[in-house]
């Protein structure tokens, strides 16, 4: 994984430096709330409903065991324990002090890791397909590009007060983990027709109360045009995009309104004009940082390993854990494993300082050293001998991260909500809880078959509900929490938005309500293996209306 | 439905330092607890308090003074969000205990 | 009013000219964008140096053709938040080609000093409620840049790449 050298070194000591300074000041009155906001904010601070709250930056999602360390050194001394992975591959911690926080970013830096543009009106912390570098039939490494980009974002002078926060996501292969065109910019790394790599710019994309799916604005960018051409994009978003209306601030909204094709051409004629300037990628810099990224000493495994598939058969419930949460690699003999951070009943996303602990040396023990943070808010270890797999499934279990459902019904995406965040209008994970406690059955979850269930606190959707194939988004009616019910999204490759069922539930009613919609599913399904996804887009929204708000009075929901 | 009650309200803040959510007690200062801070009942009332918590934020005591409504019962006063009732008990409504994987194990 | 260039406080040698009073004789005036398109040929005779001042929904573009006759291009910003001047200054010097000064007004905070100078902004008016020093220790907070500008500070890539030492004739 990267590594910084001098420069990056300095430059996060400054940052902190700077931070630090920041901070006396608002301490010493130099600086009101509303001067200092912005600049907490571009750190990732927030003020929240019952603390501050701190998101550190994981870029591209990849951790080292030592970095993951030290985030459960972070959660003991400066919080309760705890930390929160996000739906960008970041952690957060809900409970630092405000005088706390420099020194808390002091220790951080030196494991080389930073909460720069976590958050504020600036270009985010990158986001990657997690299981890059390790999946088959990838056009080229997403982090090698994230790291790049990481560094050209990384306090812009010219887009560091843009209209609206924004959010980039690098793929490398035709399937999409990483939701990337629901962000600002999507990146897929593509091959051109003479065989050179470059990139395809989905520009645009974004959830929120306006949900949606970012146009290709260009189908090949080469990969020496990169900056120049991001650039050019910013520079048309920060002088056209809308400043009046907070609602529509984001790019996705200047590019509905202008056209995708009227913004690719202002966003061309101002990249034509810097493309063969400084900001041209020298390839020694693409170099240098690949190098970073090469792969670990793979040993030379056979692809079928008996002893492995006996155990997979003689032990049920490591078989089960097998399929569910592990994924192929591109060497023989490995595989990419899945830690689950939703074990019935947890909060998703939520681990332990001591379950940060066992990541790491688990990771060290069977993965070089390397772990990877998926936007579903689940651990990777990227690189596991299928030989060494029944033992690390051991440890795992010992310490509750051994649930077998990635990829099921209570494998949910759920936002902080109303117990933490400040703008949110209801709670997301208790909602979350009670779902995972009624789907904890193994057997049931598999036989529903890969579900994905995104919950949002409010319509800014943190959550992905827009894009989960069950979206429960959270409303408030005169301070009481309701939440609607959206079906047929999704966020990978074949990306779509949901579609609202019907009329809200009570924090009561969605558990069950959810549970019919399934049911349903199960019901109307043509066969086992035709997903829930699948059933919907084939028979529509009307079967589910029917059987959730039908005849039944007691479903029929109290409100609206 | 909610104009038929008499309308009541608090003054709430958050420490600058900490963050943590607080109420004002009239003649007092600030406690952390819900149940000790004043009600107003009527609006003038209400915005003198908050005016006067200003002099707080300059100080750089607190952040984001604001009036938040309160219903009372039997029980005594308590917010009408659900917002500010999760803000006045200082925590997550769930059980956060994730002090031992073998509780979330047993869960 | 002090303007602060290079973090260091100097007097302020302009005046802004409120569109309906008259141009004060022999002193350097800063006008608005509407002025001078409206007394643009009266404007240009001027013996005295002209500046324009741009609200933050004006493009420069709006000067493309008469830059040549402008000493200073005032950026304004009404609210630090809004951000849409660092991009006009790149437009001024970068395709514009403008090498008069180029001035920061409005809400300029402390914060924000480091990014304007890397953009091309040569001098700037904090608000006069501000501590002047503050801007000065600003600039010198980071040593180290990731993005190529038109200020002259060395990138981290090109100082990697040992660039730094080569003429760099294309910039």
């Amino acid at each position: 994984m990267y590594r910084y050298d001098q420069f990056d070194a300095t430059f996060v000591r400054e940052r902190t430096e700077q931070f630090r300074g920041q901070v006396a000041r608002r301490l010493a009155g130099e600086l009101t709330e509303e001067e200092f906001r912005p600049l907490r904010l571009k750190n990732g601070l927030y003020l929240q409903l019952h603390a501050y709250m701190l998101r550190v930056a994981i870029p591209y999602g990849e951790l080292s065991s030592k970095q993951m360390r030290k985030l459960a050194f972070i959660a003991r001394r400066y919080d309760k324990g705890y930390g929160h992975f996000t739906t960008r591959q970041n952690i957060q911690y809900n409970w630092p002090r405000l005088d706390d926080v420099p020194d808390l970013l002091a220790h951080l830096a030196e494991v080389e890791m930073h909460a720069i543009q976590t958050s504020g009106n600036c270009i985010r912390n990158v986001t990657a397909d997690h299981l890059a570098g390790v999946i088959p039939d990838e056009v080229d490494d997403p982090r090698v590009w994230g790291e790049i980009i990481r560094q050209w974002s990384t306090l812009h002078p010219e887009f560091s007060y843009l209209p609206r926060k924004f959010k980039i996501a690098v793929i490398g292969t035709d399937t999409d983990r990483a939701a990337m065109r629901t962000h600002d910019i999507g990146l897929k790394i593509v091959r051109n027709d003479a065989g050179e790599m470059g990139f395809a710019f989905y520009t645009g994309g974004g959830q929120g109360r306006t949900p949606i799916i970012g146009p290709l604005v260009k189908g090949f960018v080469a990969k020496e045009d990169l900056l120049s051409y991001l650039d050019a994009t910013l520079r048309v978003y920060n002088m056209h995009g809308r400043r009046d209306n907070i609602y529509k601030a984001r790019i996705k909204i200047l590019v509905q309104s202008l056209g995708a094709e009227e913004f690719g051409r202002q966003v061309e004629e101002e990249w034509l004009r810097i493309k063969d300037t400084v900001l041209k990628l020298p390839e020694a810099e693409v170099a240098r940082i690949r190098s970073y990224f090469a792969p670990p000493a793979y040993e030379t495994l056979p692809a079928y390993i008996p002893e492995f598939e006996a155990k997979k058969k003689a032990d049920a419930d490591f078989g089960r854990w097998v399929r569910a949460n592990t994924d192929v690699h591109k060497v023989d003999g490995y595989t990419a494993v899945s830690i689950s951070l939703k074990p019935v009943g947890a909060a998703p996303g939520d681990a332990t300082a001591d379950q940060m602990d066992v990541m790491a040396d688990l990771s060290d023990a069977y993965s070089f050293g390397e772990i990877r943070v998926t936007h579903r808010q689940n651990i990777v270890l990227p690189n596991v001998r299928k030989q060494d797999l029944f033992d690390l499934w051991t440890k795992l279990k010992a310490v509750g991260l051994a649930e077998p459902n990635i990829g099921f019904v209570s494998d949910i995406i759920a936002c902080p909500g109303l117990d933490y965040c400040n703008l949110a209008n209801a709670r997301s994970i208790p909602v979350a809880q009670r779902l995972s406690r009624r789907f904890s059955d193994p057997k049931r979850l598999s036989d529903i078959g890969e579900l994905r269930l995104n919950i949002s606190g409010c319509i800014n959707a943190c959550g992905h509900h827009h894009v989960g194939h069950i979206g429960i988004l959270g409303v408030d009616k005169k301070g009481e929490e309701f939440y609607q019910v959206t079906l047929g999204g999704s966020s990978a490759e074949d990306i779509s938005i949901g579609k609202i069922l019907g009329p809200a539930f009570s924090y009561d009613q969605i558990t069950d309500a959810i549970e019919t919609v399934i049911d349903t599913y199960i019901d109307l399904r043509s066969e086992p293996s035709e997903r829930f996804i699948d059933t919907y887009r084939r028979v529509g929204i009307e079967p589910f209306k029917e059987k959730v708000y039908g005849s039944s009075k007691e479903r029929r929901p109290a409100a609206e | 439905m909610a104009n038929d009650r008499p309308l009541n309200q608090m003054v709430t803040a958050q420490w600058l330092l900490g963050g943590e959510s607080i109420y004002w007690v009239a003649g007092k200062g600030w406690s952390d607890s819900f149940a000790e801070g004043t009600l107003y009942v009527d609006q003038p009332a209400a915005d003198a308090a908050l005016a006067e918590v200003q002099e707080f934020v300059k100080q750089r005591v607190v952040v984001g003074p604001y009036l938040i409504e309160v219903e009372v019962d039997k029980d005594g006063p308590k917010p009408t969000s659900a917002r500010e009732r999760i803000r006045a008990a200082h925590n997550a409504t769930f059980d956060i205990d994730h002090g031992s994987w073998t509780a979330r194990i047993a869960d | 009013m002090v303007v602060l260039r290079n973090g260091v406080p100097q007097p302020n040698e302009w005046v802004r000219v409120a569109d309906d009073a008259a141009l004060p004789e022999g002193a350097k005036a800063i006008v608005s964008l509407e002025r001078w398109q409206a007394e643009r040929e009266i404007l240009r005779q001027r013996n005295t140096a002209i500046g324009v001042s741009l609200k933050s929904d004006q493009s420069p573009l709006l000067l493309a053709d008469d830059l040549d006759h402008l000493s200073l291009v005032a950026l304004e910003f009404p609210k630090f938040t809004d951000g849409r001047a660092f991009s006009y200054a790149r437009v001024l010097r970068d395709r514009l080609g403008y090498r008069g000064e180029i001035r920061a007004v409005g809400q300029v905070l402390r914060d924000q000093y480091l990014f304007m100078t890397r953009v091309g902004i040569d001098t700037i008016e904090p608000p006069a409620e501000k501590r002047v020093e503050g801007y000065a220790e600003a600039l010198k907070e980071f040593s180290v840049f990731y993005q190529p500008t038109n200020d002259r500070r060395e990138t981290a890539l090109r100082l990697r790449h040992g660039l730094d030492k080569v003429a760099t004739a294309a910039e």
